[in-house]
């Protein structure tokens, strides 16, 4: 009987990402639940960040371009959703809305960093991810210069009942967007989509030989990770209930990568680990640094460098990522149990 | 992309748990298991108004009083500014030496929000959410502390002493929660352009101005005394650049006599450079939160790597102060701030920003003073609301609190930069934000502090 439904499982990816997602969704439902405000809000933050990591991951891990501009993506997604809320617009279209114009955006960057490699590629997005918050004080009158705009927290529907924490709301948006994500991305990965896409990361020319079109499908990755993290730009906005230019700096692009790097790279449990290691990593490094009792200018910049030795120390000893390690010590369990699998294609 | 099989989704779902569980066990709990705070600030605030009238709120004890504020610790507006709250914290510790207030220790918990809105609206929940915060005071910032003024009015937590002069902190009405406290940036420019008037009629002027509410309440200001064809260039700037040369070349393009800077120290720093540079020695007027010379000199210093040391580029400036200079030695106020930071926070300068965070600290005593022992974060508002116009201390002009009206000081004097200090000099001057509305010569006193230092009820 479970050897059965192991089988229907293994032959539908659909199937498999419904249950993933079911799966998901009912332990980030019991998870809300029980945790304080304040612990539903950093699952908030968390949810965000995946989004944005998953996307860039799949864009890593599968396609093998890299991208230091999705700072810029999310803030793209962020202020589309934060002039449709003033517009008046509900929850649901308005993060629609901010996916589809970061898809849009995506397009042509997506074109241009087909056709780049290496640091050339590396250098591109992070113009993109330094000119594009700008754009916010070129036009104040419609984006609000440095201060940015307001949105109104949204409100959780009366059937709930009037004591539904707010914060509990949040994180079910957020929680709801990333598990979209997820649903999304694990169906791309595990189809011919995914398997051209790893073709053209492996070997560009093998893989055009065989009739891909590199530049097309690299665009396709890009602009799909893009899309992700202008989702992800548009809850960030929803949770914190603000967009400004000071919230997308270039700093944010590269703790991105960062989480990508740390968590996993190409692993959407990877991108897991990242997103928790973004909410909690400052908040602990903040603790760590203010146990010492130093002098105020050591102390503010202490959490920054805990923040960058952790990051050191991490790659020094997972150097495929804390999934990679995870992975590493389970299959040094589980090998006894190898031979029952089939060989592991490397991601 | 390598999760296959059953196997592997049970591994996603656990691996889920236990991240959530971390997140749920992980860093600071020590506050967050003691008062059940999962059910939400909202309910919790409304029971302790109606509960038990022994003055229970969150954040207060028979023994303690906590405070969060949040503060540019690190990135563009750290210098200077990042010596506020360790100032505040300072004066705190020398009124908790002397038995804190009603017997209860005053606690700040001071969070770094790098001038990023988001990391401000994130680390001000935190401070509500879980280390359960009376209030939070001192916020600084314009476009950070704007984004968390909402929630906390919706949260009912006290707002106090918000550390911009953003008008938009002023409308008791729509914000019951929310203090400003400083001179508003219109009342600032006011003040200033009304000298400029007197002094330097006929002359060209140039604005150069930070763009948010701080640079365009100034811009305002200055619009509202001088004569509209007199303002020959205003160029905008955003926080976060890193030159300022094309908007000072358009201003000295203009020709313009007077350069106006309503700028953060580390810009106005920039700008003299810049100007400096281009041969360009127009009259400097600078908003008081732009001028402090220990910070701009130190500044200077630095961003010239060496060239440039001492405040030589800032000599002459005009601008304008609330609070005695920190020169003014002979000043009781300034001997009194002077001994606390001597004795609790030797690391940083004695500067206008530490005398800043002092001064906003003395009042903040003195509004808890006034709420009496029995303390609620209401009564807090109440007492602020109905006694703040009535207190005097290093100010050197009344402030503006009533029910309708949350705005700080309504005024200043004017200043100058002579020999690397400021000096004020003239009448203290008052005004109101509103378009057209007179400045009026302030005719009271500055009374000396209590022999204690620490304000009585």
């Amino acid at each position: 009987m479970f050897g059965r439904v192991r089988a229907v499982l293994r032959a539908g990816t659909l199937l498999r990402s419904v249950v993933l997602v079911v799966v998901a969704g009912l332990v980030l439902l019991f998870l809300t639940d029980s945790l304080s405000a304040y612990r539903d809000l950093q699952l908030a933050d968390g949810a965000y960040y995946f989004c944005v990591l998953a996307g860039l991951t799949v864009l890593a891990g599968a396609s093998g371009q890299i991208s230091l501009g999705h700072g810029a993506f999310m803030a793209v997604g962020a202020y589309t959703a934060a002039k449709l809320s003033a517009a008046g617009w509900a929850l649901t279209p308005e993060l629609a809305a901010a996916a589809v114009v970061t898809l849009i955006v995506g397009i042509p960057v997506g074109v241009a960093a087909s056709r780049l490699r290496g640091p050339y590629l590396a250098g591109a997005t992070l113009a993109f991810a330094v000119g594009l918050p700008a754009l916010a004080d070129k036009f104040p009158s419609a984006f609000g210069g440095e201060n940015g705009l307001a949105i109104n927290p949204p409100t959780p529907p009366p059937s709930l009942g009037p004591t539904f924490p707010l914060e509990r709301w949040q994180a079910w948006i957020a929680c709801i967007g990333a598990l979209v994500v997820v649903f999304v991305l694990y169906n791309v990965v595990h189809s011919g989509v995914g398997r051209s896409m790893r073709a053209v990361r492996d070997d560009e020319i093998a893989a055009s030989l065989s009739g891909l079109r590199v530049g097309r499908w690299q665009t396709l990755a890009f602009v799909l990770s893009a899309t992700a993290a202008g989702l992800g730009g548009g809850l960030l906005a929803v949770v914190s209930g603000t967009v400004a230019p000071g919230a997308f700096p270039l700093q944010l692009s590269l703790t991105l990568l960062a989480g990508v790097v740390i968590g996993g790279l190409g692993s959407l449990v990877g991108a897991v680990w990242g997103a928790a290691l973004l909410v909690l990593l400052p908040n602990w490094t903040t603790d760590v640094a203010n146990s010492f009792s130093l002098s105020s200018n050591v102390s503010h910049n202490l959490p920054i460098a805990v923040y960058g030795l952790v990051l050191i120390v991490a790659m020094l000893a997972w150097p495929s990522g804390i999934q990679g390690g995870v992975r590493a010590i389970a299959r040094a369990g589980w090998a006894g149990s190898a031979k029952l699998r089939p060989e592991r294609r490397q991601a | 992309m390598n999760f296959r099989g059953t196997k592997s989704l049970a591994y996603v779902g656990v691996m889920v748990a236990v991240v959530l569980a971390v997140a749920a066990c992980g860093s600071s709990g020590s506050s967050s298991s003691s008062t059940g705070s999962s059910g939400g600030s909202s309910a919790s605030s409304t029971s302790s108004s109606s509960g038990n009238g022994g003055g229970t709120a969150p954040g207060v004890t028979a023994t303690s009083i906590t405070f969060g504020t949040h503060q540019p610790l690190t990135g563009p507006a750290a210098p200077g500014y990042s010596e506020i709250a360790p100032a505040s914290q300072a004066f705190f510790d020398y009124v908790n030496a002397h038995g804190g207030v009603f017997g209860r220790q005053i606690h700040l918990i001071i969070k770094d929000d790098s001038y990023n809105p988001t990391t401000t609206v994130n680390v001000v929940h935190q401070l509500v959410l879980q280390s359960n915060v009376f209030g939070i005071f001192e916020g600084l910032g314009t476009p950070t502390h704007t984004k968390v003024v909402a929630y906390l009015n919706a949260e009912r937590v006290p707002d106090i002493f918000v550390a911009s002069g953003c008008p938009c902190w002023d409308n008791g009405s729509s914000q019951p929660y929310t203090f400003g406290w400083q001179p508003n940036y219109t009342i600032e420019g006011k003040i200033l352009g009304q000298y400029l008037k007197q002094h330097f009629a006929g002359k060209k002027i140039g604005v150069l101005y930070q763009d948010d509410d701080f640079g365009q309440g100034g811009l305002a200001g200055i619009k509202d005394e001088v004569s509209a064809g007199s303002i020959v260039s205003a160029q905008p700037y955003q926080p976060g650049v890193t030159t300022l040369a094309p908007e000072i070349t358009a201003i000295k393009a203009a020709k313009a006599d007077v350069l106006v800077d309503f700028t953060v120290p580390i810009y106005t720093a920039i700008g003299q450079l810049t100007s400096f540079t281009l041969g360009y020695k127009p009259q400097l007027v600078v908003s008081n939160v732009g001028i402090d010379p220990i910070t701009v000199g130190g500044l200077l210093k630095t961003i010239s790597k060496g060239k440039a040391s001492g405040t030589a580029l800032i000599e002459g400036a005009i601008t304008d102060g609330y609070l005695p200079s920190t020169a003014d030695t002979a000043n009781p106020w300034i001997q009194l701030f002077k001994k606390i930071h001597d004795q609790y926070d030797k690391s940083a300068p004695f500067d206008g920003n530490v005398e800043y965070g002092m001064a906003n600290a003395y009042t903040l005593v003195q509004a808890l003073q006034a709420a009496g022992k029995d303390l609620t974060r209401q009564g807090l508002i109440n007492a602020i609301n109905q006694k703040g116009a009535s207190w005097t201390g290093p100010g050197l002009v009344p402030f503006r609190y009533s029910t309708s009206d949350h705005g700080g000081f309504n005024g200043a004097r004017i200043g100058m930069v002579k020999g690397g200090q400021i000096v004020l000099s003239g009448p203290p001057l008052t005004s109101t934000p509103a378009a057209g509305s007179p400045i009026t010569p302030y005719s009271g006193t500055q009374p000396s502090p209590p022999a204690s230092g620490i304000p009585a009820g």
